[in-house]
């Protein structure tokens, strides 16, 4: 038996123009886990200005209840608008824990609600798992820029709370749409507020390139060469119906622009199929993407690190056989 | 008049880390120790608010004394003064601990200066933790406004204008000062030092703060091992060998033959 009374397993839902971030609907996936190990409720917590959208995003991916928080304040993310409402619920309604998107406006709030109620917070998360006896949650996250991992717990606090990478966990559809929506009115006072949104820019690259739902990812590194040697991975990608990632070491080149880049420093993404060309496999870049079902790389080296990641793998010249692969599996794939 | 402080942390340079393969441990004999390369980003953030502004900038570590070298290599690098908070028992201290007792550290570096700090930067995250979790938290134990991720700034009167890194882009964010900034990789280089700014760094004098010091009033439960919520329960190096198929020592043109027929008959095209 937990030492608390604290129940339920909160996942906190961040929205984008009134829609749901796909993250916050993955974290419903280890939620349910967690939920039904500790035999307790999965609840989504939605802030926003007019969450129906949202909220109907929530019930295909299976919560038990949904508490909605709406209002003006809550449009544009702001860390004093967030916490202040976060703060309220958890002292109503006592959760056990709760899983934050680790998106820059989830790792912003997430410290800053856990200073707050002044319990423990483990950032980046890469796997979880519920111990029953304690009811904590084993939070395994990757440090030393992912030379090591950690098991993190919070014993003898409550809420626990993580923030979980976008792209980790996959969205799973689950026909219940029978959530129990409660809406809870929670007013920040204007003085409370005390940053202003400006101006938000969207930046085409970044809106672009969505590696995280991507089913099949061809990303290439130093041993592309060149700006040039992505065009053939653009190539293969295309003919694979997939998106193009890329190791630090190519973006540092300037052959491509951040918002490819897969790995600590970049995103973390767990495709059907991932195909790394001209990548060594540094620590750093298998933290972003060893979540893959199939990992295929195709390297010069035969010693190459990436080469102990893969399911398959050709130890070659990248050059000779990607043209090849792309102009094959079009083939395979129309017969 | 901008008084300014950075918090920075002396780390090891993860990129130079090895896993020792027989034993799955860090091998931390030999990485050189370095100013955290977001600290640096934000040092020099600082150091051209002042150079603009007029002021000063103070540096700040929470370590060993080993540290202090680190805060040698901001002082060579734009830092007027430097302060080391240190005391045994503010080891193991988890990010609460830690931001906790860094925020009484602002105010015992406040009341020694008698000034009150306009602006407080920190690097995003450091590159050993990874956490990006002392800057907000400093912020909310203190009650100060806080904007992460910051790339950019101008200040006009006690309002200042920060562009903050987002998932889709970039905004601009509005805060009043007081305020604390965790600076990311930003679009300038941070400054080298000359000879002559490396020696006067060298003689300077560095400032120890203690759990002991009249001036650092802390809560003896909210420190070190102790006062931190989170605790490391075990660690572990990603294990890597899956044993795949790898095809050597063939013609690129047969080898992408056999890869494509493998995949299809894998279904994984």
């Amino acid at each position: 038996m937990s030492k608390f009374t604290n129940k339920n397993i909160w996942v906190f839902i961040e929205t984008d123009g009134g829609k749901a971030k796909s993250v916050g609907l993955e974290l419903l996936n280890p939620g349910r886990m967690l939920a039904d190990k500790a035999k307790e409720e999965l609840v989504a917590v939605v802030l926003g200005k007019d969450n129906t959208e949202a909220v109907g995003q929530v019930q295909q991916y299976g919560a038990d209840r949904i508490i909605s928080v709406e209002g003006e304040e809550y449009e544009k993310y702001s860390f004093d608008a967030y916490t202040y409402a976060m703060a309220e619920l958890v002292e109503k309604y006592q959760p056990s824990a709760i899983l934050i998107g680790a998106t820059n406006n989830g790792r912003d709030f997430g410290p800053r609600l856990s200073c707050r109620l002044k319990t423990g917070l483990t950032a980046d998360c890469t796997s979880l798992d519920y111990e029953e006896l304690s009811g904590n949650i084993a939070w395994t996250r990757p440090a030393f820029g992912g030379n090591l991992m950690a098991v993190i717990m919070c014993p003898d606090t409550r809420p626990q709370i993580g923030t979980v990478r976008p792209g980790v966990f996959k969205k799973t559809l689950v026909e219940k749409e029978d959530a129990q929506v409660v809406k809870e009115e929670i007013k920040v006072p204007a003085d409370r507020i005390r940053t202003r949104l400006i101006e938000s820019v969207r930046e085409a690259a970044a809106g672009a390139v969505n590696l995280e739902d991507a089913e099949v990812i061809v990303a290439g590194g130093r041993g592309m060469g060149g700006a040039e040697g992505f065009r053939l991975l653009e190539d293969l990608a295309q003919a694979l119906g997939g998106a193009v990632g890329a190791s630090r070491a190519a973006v540092d080149a300037g052959w491509i622009g951040h918002a490819h880049q897969v790995g600590q420093t970049g995103k973390t993404v767990g495709p059907k199929l991932y195909i790394a060309c001209g990548i060594s496999g540094a620590i750093q870049h298998l933290a972003g993407m060893s979540g893959s079902d199939c990992i295929v790389a195709v390297n010069k080296d035969p010693e190459a690190p990436i080469f102990k990641a893969a399911d398959y793998g050709i130890a070659g010249n990248l050059f000779e056989v990607l043209p090849v692969l792309a102009k094959e599996i079009r083939r395979l794939k129309e017969s | 008049m901008m008084n300014i402080l950075v918090c920075v942390k002396q780390v090891p340079d993860t990129t130079e880390i090895k896993i020792d393969p027989v034993k799955h441990t860090l091998i931390r004999e030999g990485v050189p120790s370095i100013v955290n390369p977001f600290d640096a980003c934000a040092l020099e953030m600082a150091v051209r608010l002042k150079e603009k502004e007029g002021g000063k900038v103070t540096v700040a570590t929470m370590g060993p004394a080993q540290a202090k070298n680190a805060l040698k290599e901001c002082l060579s690098v734009g830092a007027d003064q430097a302060f080391l908070v240190t005391d045994r028992a503010f080891g193991g201290s988890d990010t609460l601990a830690t931001s906790y007792i860094l925020s009484r550290a602002v105010k015992a570096i406040e009341a020694k200066t008698g000034e009150t700090f306009d602006v407080i930067f920190c690097g995003k995250q450091a590159i050993d933790g990874d956490t990006a979790q002392v800057g907000p938290e400093m912020a909310e134990h203190m009650d100060l406004p806080h904007v992460t991720l910051a790339t950019g700034l101008e200040l006009e009167g006690r309002k200042m204008r920060v562009v903050r890194d987002t998932d889709e882009g970039h905004d601009i964010v509005e805060v009043e000062l007081p305020a604390l900034v965790t600076v990311t990789k930003t679009p300038f280089d941070p400054r080298y030092p000359s000879i002559k700014s490396k020696m006067a760094a060298n003689r300077a004098v560095i400032t120890e703060i203690t759990n002991s010091d009249p001036d650092m009033v802390c809560d003896p439960e909210c420190l070190g091992l102790h006062g931190s919520p989170t605790k490391v329960k075990k660690t572990f190096t990603p294990n890597q060998s899956k044993d795949g198929v790898i095809i050597t020592g063939e013609a690129g043109a047969d080898a992408a033959m056999k890869l494509a027929a493998m995949l299809n008959d894998a279904k994984i095209i």
